[in-house]
């Protein structure tokens, strides 16, 4: 077994632990409420009845320990439990709100990716002029939330406008993504001007690096020098952070759902929240620490196949 | 940073971009000092009852009322007044409790080394994998809507940035000779703690502390934002962004915008503020 292959499996063996720990905690939630009954029932008062009901269904008298590992077992075979509020399986509810966080998370994603990297190669690489622009700009980008950006664009392009939709999904991919484009934008802008700056330094530090300037007095076409050897050595970290990026995405949504009225699993965790539905609750917020911490990991496995030395320091920063 | 190792060795530059930052790091100050004096002061300056209802309904901008009338025609400017109490001291609740766990763990963690240590990453392992957002959310289902639980999940959640810097900064000043001479002149593992390493850390903490609190007020914001954190009729930037949405298509985007305008305000500020204390403590710590 060679050392990348070590590597790889270590971190595989690391992702899987810090799953199973934090499944614990988001099973754990439950007993920590003090009165799971109370909880479950949704603020419902609790007759004997409903008591007896929900200490069945929730297997309530059985042990801890073989609670959480009935759960767990379950979650991962796609039984969800069954939401309190909503009467129905868990997964009736997230299965057909999916789609549509994941159809908005991906356009986001394009957009970050072109504009994010596009403006940081811009200003990296054309001179003062664009490199302040680009600069000022992403400063307000940064201090830009989701919220804000939403009701900008909504006051703006929607309500002023009347270019795009105020709420809903629409239906058929070219209305969809009609109402799906502000969505997108307000959720990006804050990531995409953090990107921007993240691609532009590392872009600079390897600009200035002792490489570059050998392969330039070579007369090794300014081209070739930014696809080879700029680029490509910038690239792991411009990766691993547009990762974390990516993978906090999907939580983030949540905030876009609710301000566009979008039917995805952001808005429903937060109603379920709002009306303590704990089950729907952890289901939602254990699918989200999944893919953030799978995504994570598969840009960090791209990085390190990219450029293996990268990982001698033992940390990503 | 590779910032800085790029910039070395251009003086003059640095040099002129130093005072051109410092000017802007003073007009920050001055906002934030706005802003935060405001916080203090904004139930006795605000200039009506942010609950009494004025009859004009959706009203613009005028010289009775300010920012104009919300939904219900309350006055703006005193709900954005008021409001500013929860909406810029919930940020420093967090920031104090963040950073007080997140520099325990890294202290006990440097210090003790070993499996205390590793322990301590793993546990910091599990609560990076929690994005904020999610761990706020849980809270609010399990303990009800209300500034409380998010203030006290989020500081749970922003325990592995600090404590992932903090601890780089206390082994830094663990592995000085100075350290190890005192060890061998017997003085105390508290003393040692105390005097020397906390102090050393000040600097490097303080610039996470400013960073961090621009961070918890847009986590803050966007869950008042989100309907489960403060709840109406009490006055919260993120909330009155939330509630006013309704007014925009109503043709009256006053008591969303104003709101968000001054999420951004602050943000910013305190952001400019942050990046230069952090330039402080590189070159206080180079």
């Amino acid at each position: 077994m060679n050392a990348l292959t070590r590597i790889l499996l270590g971190r595989l063996g690391g992702l899987v632990l810090t799953l199973f720990l934090a499944s614990i905690v988001i099973f754990s939630t439950l007993l920590l409420t003090g009165d799971p009954i109370a909880t479950l029932a949704g603020g419902a008062k609790p007759t004997p009845e409903l008591i007896a009901q929900i200490r069945a269904e929730y297997h309530l008298d059985a042990p801890v320990w073989g609670r959480y590992w009935d759960w767990l077992t379950g979650v991962v075979q796609g039984h969800f439990g069954r939401s309190f509020v909503y009467k129905t399986d868990v997964m009736n509810l997230v299965a057909p709100r999916f789609g549509i966080t994941l159809q908005l998370v991906i356009l986001t994603v394009i957009l970050i990716l072109i504009f994010g990297v596009g403006s940081g190669i811009l200003a990296a690489t054309r001179g003062r002029v664009v490199d302040r622009t680009v600069g000022i700009l992403t400063s307000l980008g940064m201090a830009a939330p989701t919220f804000v950006v939403a009701i900008l664009l909504i006051w703006i392009f929607a309500q002023s406008l009347g270019w795009f939709p105020v709420f809903g999904a629409g239906d058929g991919f070219w209305d969809r993504l009609w109402h799906l484009f502000l969505p997108a934008v307000s959720l990006a802008v804050l990531f995409l001007a953090y990107i921007s700056r993240v691609t532009r330094s590392s872009l600079i530090a390897q600009l200035h690096s002792e490489h570059v300037d050998t392969a330039r007095v070579r007369g090794i076409p300014r081209q070739r020098i930014f696809a080879t050897h700029v680029f490509r050595n910038a690239s792991p970290q411009i990766l691993a952070i547009s990762g974390t990026t990516i993978a906090g995405l999907f939580a983030a949504s949540a905030i876009a759902e609710v301000a566009f009225g979008l039917g995805g699993i952001g808005s429903l965790l937060v109603e379920a929240a709002a009306r303590s539905d704990l089950p729907v609750v952890q289901i939602l917020s254990l699918i989200l620490v999944t893919i953030f911490v799978v995504l994570n990991a598969i840009a960090d496995f791209i990085s390190i196949l990219i450029d293996p030395t990268s990982v001698v320091g033992g940390n990503r920063e | 940073m590779s910032v800085v190792q790029i910039t070395n060795g251009k003086a003059p530059a640095v040099a002129k971009r130093a005072a051109q930052r410092d000017w802007l790091f003073i007009a920050a100050l001055i906002v934030f000092g706005v802003i935060a004096l405001a916080a203090l002061l904004g139930p006795w300056i605000a200039p009506y009852d942010p609950y009494a209802l004025s009859g004009e309904v959706n009203g613009a901008a005028s010289p009775d009322h300010l920012f104009g009338t919300d939904d219900l025609g309350r006055d703006i400017l005193s709900r954005v007044l008021v409001g500013a109490q929860a909406s810029v001291f919930a940020p420093i609740a967090v920031v104090i409790l963040s950073t007080v766990l997140g520099v325990a763990f890294a202290l006990i963690g440097a210090w003790f080394g070993g499996w205390v240590s590793g322990t301590i990453a793993r546990i910091i392992d599990v609560i990076f994998a929690i994005p904020g957002l999610v761990v706020a959310v849980l809270a609010v289902a399990m303990f009800g809507k209300g500034l409380v639980a998010p203030i006290v999940a989020l500081s749970i959640a922003y325990i592995p940035v600090v404590a992932r810097l903090s601890q780089t900064a206390a082994s830094r000043e663990l592995g000085k000779p100075y350290v190890a001479a005192l060890r061998v002149q017997g003085v105390s593992s508290w003393a040692i703690l105390l005097r020397h390493l906390l102090p050393a850390m000040v600097p490097i903490v303080a610039a996470q502390m400013a960073i961090g609190f621009g961070y918890s007020m847009l986590d803050l914001a966007a869950i008042s934002f989100l309907g489960l954190g403060q709840q109406p009729p009490a006055p919260d930037w993120g909330s009155m962004i939330s509630t006013g949405q309704a007014g925009i298509t109503a043709g009256a985007p006053e008591q969303s915008v104003f709101p968000a305008i001054l999420v951004v305000i602050t943000v910013l500020a305190v952001g400019i503020i942050g990046a230069r204390v952090t330039v402080w403590a590189e070159e206080k710590d180079a």
